[in-house]
């Protein structure tokens, strides 16, 4: 549960495939057979603690104290201590700055300038350019968190001697920004990819045209590319969106600090009910975070079938 | 003519920056394994093999690398396994409800995240004292991972043809027999997509082992790194970069393997 999951693959068919005959005989009692395992552990393990935490929500659980022993439901003060609740409010405000900054302006800007310069390419500087790009994607989030927290260090990191300061600390100064650049950085790749894909789909005849007729770069991009990827962009929003809303990666950054200056939701639903031990008020505003990535991936799976 | 080159300078300077953008960060742990006496700063190694020792001198390390293998392979198996099975009988039987189950399956495994679903999955984890324990862990990302195997797999399962099945059938094989012999085989590059992509996402995932395996012995490389640099004192700079670097190494190997094999392309409905 590293990332929210949509992989790209699976959501395949533009073409409605007919179902195929039960070639080996397996018959309705086998097929239930075969599916059980795997849906009583989807059962237990996802939809279970989805309806839980509803549930959990309403209640005033916590992790120690008499609460814990004999919890008892309080209806939707949860709710209401949040929407009171400024941290709660400054919480969504850098969520949002994170998911605004990061995935909607930042990796899909950066996706579509790598995958726009990469496109004629081969040969190795296009392998390394993207071999980069993607190494940052998948090298597990603890190392990569390090390696920023060693880039950005006050005394010894890397920044400070490339740009010649001194005490220059951006994880403490400028906290928020630093996240944003790392997520950037980290997520890049798969804005690169899927555009880098979109991009194969425009016909080269239609750019060779617009070029004779002489449109200049920003004219081709705008009348002859975006309409031919307006819906893998579409795509490639919702998808960045909800992984960054959901990313936990800001804690191995900075743990919500200084002073809760990057405390995303995420982050903020880990301190206040696994530290703070308000297990109901955590669930609560996990409840928000459930009902936000709801209408994101309505938004989604409609827009794939629009498709169709 | 100037107009040309300007633009050639332009694009190069403009595939500099970007290049010392995806860089810059990443030296490190190219060079300070390989550095005598590393820092945070970024320095020529001189190639020494002394930090490794590092890795010996500390308990918990090896161990907890150790502790990834198992977590990752113990899901990996667990979620082809199942995937396998279920996809096989949606894609060849009309289970009533069918279609209304994947989408619902689809939807849910999109929007119920590690992040959303922490406080549940803790208090869950309590109560069937699965805290520790490094099978309750497997279960439970194997229950989170399984919704998208499924479908990846029910793909494969639709390309493949039937009539293997159904001469198989003809000569008097039982269906299990049928889906040993025959379906393993022809969904081998399907099975090991899925079994990659679920190692990969159990040896990067840092939220659910750190929320539920609080024993050190049982922790998995990435809440051990994730200890390092954050406790108290001076941090050990040899561990971390010699540390860092091994639990890298097989995400790296595993993307080389995948991109030579497979091609790591995007297609599918990504592409229309």
């Amino acid at each position: 549960m590293a990332q929210a999951t949509l992989p790209p693959e699976v959501l395949d068919d533009a073409k409605a495939r007919r179902y195929s005959a039960d070639a080996a005989g397996l018959g309705r009692l086998r097929a239930g057979a075969f599916v059980a395992p795997a849906l009583a552990l989807i059962s237990l393990f996802l939809v279970f603690p989805a309806l839980w935490v509803l549930y959990l929500g309403l209640s005033n659980y916590r992790l120690t104290g008499a609460a814990a022993a004999a919890p008892r439901l309080v209806g939707f003060d949860n709710f209401v201590k949040a929407l009171t609740d400024p941290e709660f409010w400054n919480s969504t405000w850098l969520t949002f700055e994170f998911v605004l900054g990061s995935a909607v302006i930042g990796q899909v800007v950066l996706g579509f300038l790598l995958a726009w310069i990469m496109r004629d390419r081969t040969g190795p500087l296009k392998r390394i350019v993207e071999g980069l790009v993607i190494l940052a994607w998948i090298l597990p989030s603890a190392v990569v968190s390090f390696l920023w927290v060693a880039l950005l260090d006050r005394d010894d990191g890397t920044l400070n001697t490339l740009l010649h300061s001194q005490d220059f600390a951006p994880l403490l100064d400028h906290p928020m920004l630093s996240i944003i650049i790392f997520n950037i950085w980290r997520g890049a790749a798969f804005s690169m990819m899927l555009y880098g894909a979109a991009l194969g789909n425009v016909p080269p005849s239609h750019l060779e045209s617009a070029r004779l007729a002489g449109a200049s770069g920003w004219q081709q991009l705008r009348d002859v590319v975006f309409p031919h990827i307006r819906g893998h962009v579409l795509t490639n929003l919702l998808l960045i969106s909800l992984w960054t809303f959901n990313d936990f990666t800001p804690f191995l950054l900075t743990a919500g600090g200084p002073d809760g200056k990057t405390e995303v939701l995420a982050v903020h639903v880990y301190q206040v009910a696994l530290q703070g031990g308000e297990l109901g008020y955590g669930a609560a505003v996990s409840t928000v975070i459930l009902l936000i990535n709801l209408v994101v991936a309505v938004f989604y799976l409609r827009l794939l079938r629009s498709k169709k | 003519m100037t107009r040309f080159v300007l633009h050639r300078i332009g694009f190069y300077v403009l595939i500099a920056v970007l290049l010392a953008f995806f860089t810059v960060p990443l030296l490190w742990l190219a060079s300070a394994p390989f550095t005598s006496d590393p820092t945070y700063k970024v320095r020529l190694p001189d190639f020494t093999s002394e930090n490794f020792r590092a890795i010996l001198d500390n308990p918990y390390a090896l161990g907890s690398l150790w502790n990834s293998v198992l977590l990752a392979a113990g899901t990996a198996v667990l979620v082809v396994v199942f995937a396998a099975l279920a996809a096989y009988a949606l894609s060849r039987v009309h289970l009533p409800g069918r279609d209304a189950l994947l989408y619902t399956l689809l939807l849910l495994s999109s929007i119920i995240t590690g992040t959303a679903a922490m406080v549940p999955l803790f208090q869950l984890a309590v109560e069937l004292h699965l805290i520790d324990s490094q099978l309750g862990l497997i279960l439970i990302m194997t229950g989170g991972l399984l919704p998208a195997a499924i479908f990846m797999m029910k793909d494969f399962m639709d390309s493949t043809p039937k009539s293997y099945e159904e001469s198989a059938r003809v000569f008097g094989a039982s269906p299990l027999q049928i889906v040993r012999h025959v379906v393993v085989p022809l969904v081998r590059p399907g099975l090991a997509t899925i079994a990659v992509w679920a190692v990969a996402n159990v040896w990067g995932n840092f939220l659910m082992p750190y929320l539920l395996l609080s024993d050190v012995d049982k922790q998995p490389a990435a809440v051990i790194m994730y200890t390092l640099y954050t406790e108290g004192g001076q941090a050990n700079i040899k561990l971390l970069a010699t540390f860092g670097l091994l639990y890298s190494v097989p995400v790296v190997l595993m993307y080389l393997f995948v991109s030579k094999k497979y091609g790591f392309r995007f297609h599918g409905g990504i592409k229309r």
